[in-house]
């Protein structure tokens, strides 16, 4: 297919599942009608089935000069490997859907954040700009807060989705900053270009922050081990939607994160610790978990969380064989994991439980259903001739083959052992045990499923097998161009369902017939320990940071904002008292030059004087005319200063206002209280250390200033001009009327704006409500 | 004298950061008064002071032959000094209307909004 056509399928696609996203909740149409928009997907999945990936061509639609923003994309093995998961499954996933939310309400609220997400996803895989990925991974956050919290009105439903959105949203941000820091250190922020400046990363000594950051978005969005509890709690979603996004696409967006960036990072020691040690923790642990569910959805949810953990495990133990084992795994298990959900989906809606203890027997029942469960558990326990045989074969080889550190091919073997038998008994529980003999059939006259709900678990669940048979088809299109894209390096491999009688083969049947043991000697009744370790696990601890949040909020918000303006002054002077100090004490010279001071004449020293006391009668006058009268004479003798230092304009005005101000003052003096009278206290003192402390520093201020030379070039244009560009004399006048007369203008509104003010206050009259009678 | 004017200064800020912490709102008026007029003050010193020169050009010339005091921080203080009463009148009617409707000039007491 040429570029071309994949461009314009690309822009249509996208602007169609937009459009759908957003039109769907609001059309008129019935639920039936709008299940016919999996048309889009469906199309678009043809289109990128038989587009050619390449590694090399990057498709861009814009380019910014000044942003690193350029949305471009790029469609090679990965991209293919991840848009046919999401469009095929999508597909398959918006039919299933339509058939079990039939009779719910808010159907095409459902499909449209479902569209709103293949959207999204396809974004995030498609994208070559790591900026633009970014964007697109947090719209899948953001929808998949929706599609959790989908029965708005449950509690539960309410948290988990919180819960998830709060725990990928956090890992998100740190990606973000990670991406930042990658894309700075190679100057770019396309994905394809920083391939060829991996030593300019990997020698950068931001890497290993940037490593982690990054590794701190895939690993939340991806639930491993401490992040995974999000993903069991997201299971409060209706089951179509956990088949799609929290199995089968949007959880494996980190993993996706891992493998693209797979090819720059894979040289570095620590990325090879962390992966391996992370993913080997998460598939172990939640394998082990997954055992004592009784939920079949909780279940899933746990098997899901540590095959991500092995898919994670695989990209970390790098080599030829590990990357063709976790291509392979990719494709694998979402085949079975998804028919997995779905058959639970259906199974709750037929018989109204999801309980594995509550169900028996249900193979004669629903024999069609019994047959899917067997085959999606004949994939997921790697049984020949399923595709899963192939894909467990592939893994054993890898850790047989690693040689990192010695001891390495037994530990990584045994753990990966440990694992798939624990997987292979869970995959047992779900697709077994509901449907086994058994004398007392739970629901012996169930209804039967419509066409829709057992179609697409059965169509995936046959590929599996399909694929084992003849893995020739996925081998050329799908798992050689996906390896290739994840080692950066091309891989040519062949895949084949028989190797004969190996090592190989006798640990697969060794994990067989673990995971036989384990599903027999299954125990419906938990033991303690295992319950605690995920209640107070890290869920414990972010549910404790979030509480301790919000208590510290309201204890903040009580003593700082607790509606005493006294307070709020308080903390604003003294922080720029201090600041303020810790500028001027440290920059001052503290030199007083006497040559450059006037003498104090007697008049001079009689008017301050008058002027200080009269400020200290003002302070502590206990009556209240008394301190608007000493405030008056403060005013005045201001005015006096004027007088004395060339200051005509200021001593006239000075002194019309002061005068104005007391007798507006003295006017409504008597209509108030007198003076609290208050003891002595030591707010008192409080107050006057922060109030002495901010007057000297003033004074220290303006001594300062006084010592150094003025600036008097402004002024002096001002004078020069006074007269001869604005004809006047007064050079303080001229200044105020013409040279700043906008200025002054504006001043004369606010005055206006003030009489207003005052002039409504003072005819305001009282509502009978505000009258405290 | 500049130390003098500097220490009045002081003086002024002092006084007026204190009374603005007090718990009445009639000192807390005063309070703000006293603040611009040191603010006043202190713009004015910086602008250094010299006797008997205003800013005002002789009758006989057209600019100025000797020295002159610095029109601008005057201009700045005429400003200054209007738009505080500005400010001022309208807290005074202010803390008229709210003792009439609350009773009280003691901000403790006016912490809520919606307790009216």
């Amino acid at each position: 297919m040429q570029l071309s056509g994949l461009i314009i399928t690309l822009i249509f696609t996208f602007i169609s599942l937009f459009i759908l996203a957003l039109a769907l909740p609001s059309a008129r149409v019935n639920s039936r009608r709008s299940a016919l928009s999996f048309l889009v997907p469906f199309s678009a999945f043809c289109v990128f089935a038989f587009a050619t990936p390449s590694t090399e061509q990057v498709i861009s639609l814009w380019e910014s000069n000044s942003l690193p923003f350029n949305i471009s994309f790029k469609y090679d093995g990965l991209a293919k490997l991840f848009s046919l998961l999401i469009t095929g499954i999508g597909t398959l996933i918006f039919l299933y859907a339509s058939a079990y939310m039939k009779n719910t309400k808010y159907t095409q609220r459902l499909l449209s954040f479902l569209l709103l997400f293949m959207g999204a996803m396809l974004g995030v895989v498609l994208s070559d700009n790591l900026l633009v990925l970014f964007l697109f991974w947090e719209l899948t956050s953001i929808s998949s807060f929706f599609l959790i919290g989908f029965k708005n009105e449950d509690d539960a439903s309410q948290k988990s989705a919180l819960q998830a959105l709060s725990i990928t949203g956090l890992g998100g941000l740190a990606m973000l900053g990670g991406f930042i820091l990658i894309g700075e250190m190679a100057q770019t922020y396309s994905i394809s270009q920083m391939l060829s400046h991996t030593d300019l990363i990997l020698e950068h000594p931001w890497f290993v922050p940037a490593l982690l950051l990054i590794l701190l978005g895939a690993f939340t969005k991806s639930a491993q081990f401490p992040f995974h509890f999000w993903l069991p709690g997201a299971m409060k979603a209706p089951t179509p939607v956990s088949a799609y996004l929290h199995s089968a696409t949007m959880v494996k967006a980190g993993v996706y994160l891992l493998a693209r960036l797979n090819p720059i990072f894979s040289q570095s020691e620590l990325w090879f610790i962390l992966l391996t040690s992370f993913g080997g923790l998460t598939m172990l642990y939640a394998a082990f978990q997954s055992l004592y569910k009784t939920d079949m959805k909780a279940i899933l949810a746990y098997t899901t969380v540590s095959a991500l953990g092995v898919m994670v495990f695989l990209i970390g133990m790098g080599g030829e064989q590990a990357i063709v084992a976790v291509s392979l795994f990719i494709l694998v298990h979402a085949l079975y994991k998804a028919a997995f959900f779905m058959l639970a989906g259906t199974i709750d809606h037929e018989t109204g439980t999801r309980d594995i203890r509550k169900l028996s027997g249900l193979g004669k029942s629903l024999p069609i259903l019994f047959g899917i469960g067997m085959l999606a558990a004949w994939s997921n326990g790697g049984i020949p001739p399923s595709i899963g045989f192939v894909g467990k074969d592939l893994i054993y080889e890898s850790t047989l083959n690693f040689q990192k550190f010695s001891y390495a091919p037994y530990i990584l073997t045994a753990i990966s052992w440990l694992t798939n038998s624990m997987l292979f008994a869970a995959g047992l529980l779900v697709g077994y045990l509901p449907f086994r003999k058994s004398s007392a059939p739970s629901h012996p006259d169930v209804h039967k499923p419509s066409l829709m709900l057992w179609l697409p678990p059965a169509l995936l669940a046959t590929m599996g097998i399909v694929f084992g048979v003849f893995p020739i088809l996925v081998e050329g299109s799908i798992v050689n161009p996906v390896a290739t894209a994840i080692a950066g390096v091309s891989i040519k491999t062949h895949l084949v369902l028989w190797h004969g009688f190996n090592t190989v083969l006798y640990i697969s049947l060794a994990t067989l017939s673990a995971g036989l043991i384990l599903y027999l000697f299954f125990q419906k009744k938990t033991p303690n320990w295992v319950t605690v370790a995920e209640k107070y696990g890290p869920r414990q601890a972010l549910h404790g940071i979030a509480n301790s949040f919000i208590s510290f909020s309201a204890w903040f918000t009580k003593t700082m904002q607790n509606g005493k303006l006294r307070l709020y002054l308080l903390v604003i002077l003294s922080v720029l008292g201090s600041l303020l100090g810790y500028v001027v004490l440290r920059e001052t010279t503290f030199v007083i030059d006497p040559q450059k001071l006037s003498e104090i004449t007697i008049y001079e020293g009689i008017t301050v004087g008058i002027l200080i006391t009269s400020i200290f009668l003002t302070l502590f006058s206990g009556s209240r005319l008394a301190a608007v009268a000493a405030m008056g004479v403060v005013g005045y003798t201001l005015c006096i200063i004027f007088v004395f230092y060339s200051a005509p304009d200021l001593a006239m005005t000075q002194f019309t206002i002061d005068t104005l101000t007391v007798i507006l003052f003295v006017l409504v003096l008597y209509r108030l209280p007198r003076f609290i009278r208050l003891d002595f206290s030591p707010r008192h003192i409080l107050d006057g250390v922060v109030a002495i402390g901010i007057g000297a520093l003033m004074s220290i201020i303006s001594l300062e200033v006084l010592h150094r030379s003025p600036v008097r070039e402004i002024s002096d244009f001002y004078a020069m001009n006074s007269y001869l560009l604005a004809k006047g004399k007064n050079v303080v006048n001229v200044i105020l009327v013409d040279f700043r007369g906008a200025d002054t203008l504006i001043e004369i509104v606010v005055l206006s704006i003030a009489a207003i003010g005052v002039y409504s206050l003072l005819k305001l009259r009282l509502r009978k409500n505000e009258k405290m009678e | 004298m500049e130390i003098l004017l500097a220490v009045t200064i002081g003086l002024l800020y002092a006084a007026g950061i204190f009374l603005i912490l007090r718990r009445s709102m009639v000192r807390l008026i005063i309070g703000l008064i006293l603040l611009g007029n040191g603010a006043n003050l202190l713009i004015f010193l910086l602008g250094r002071i010299s006797k008997g020169k205003p800013p005002i050009i002789p009758e006989d010339s057209k600019v100025f032959t000797d020295l002159y005091a610095d029109p601008i921080p005057q201009a700045l203080i005429l400003t200054a000094i209007v738009i505080s009463f500005g400010l001022q009148a309208y807290a005074i009617i202010l803390v008229k209307r709210a003792y009439r409707v609350t009773k009280t000039d003691d901000l403790e007491e006016m912490i809520t909004t919606d307790e009216l």
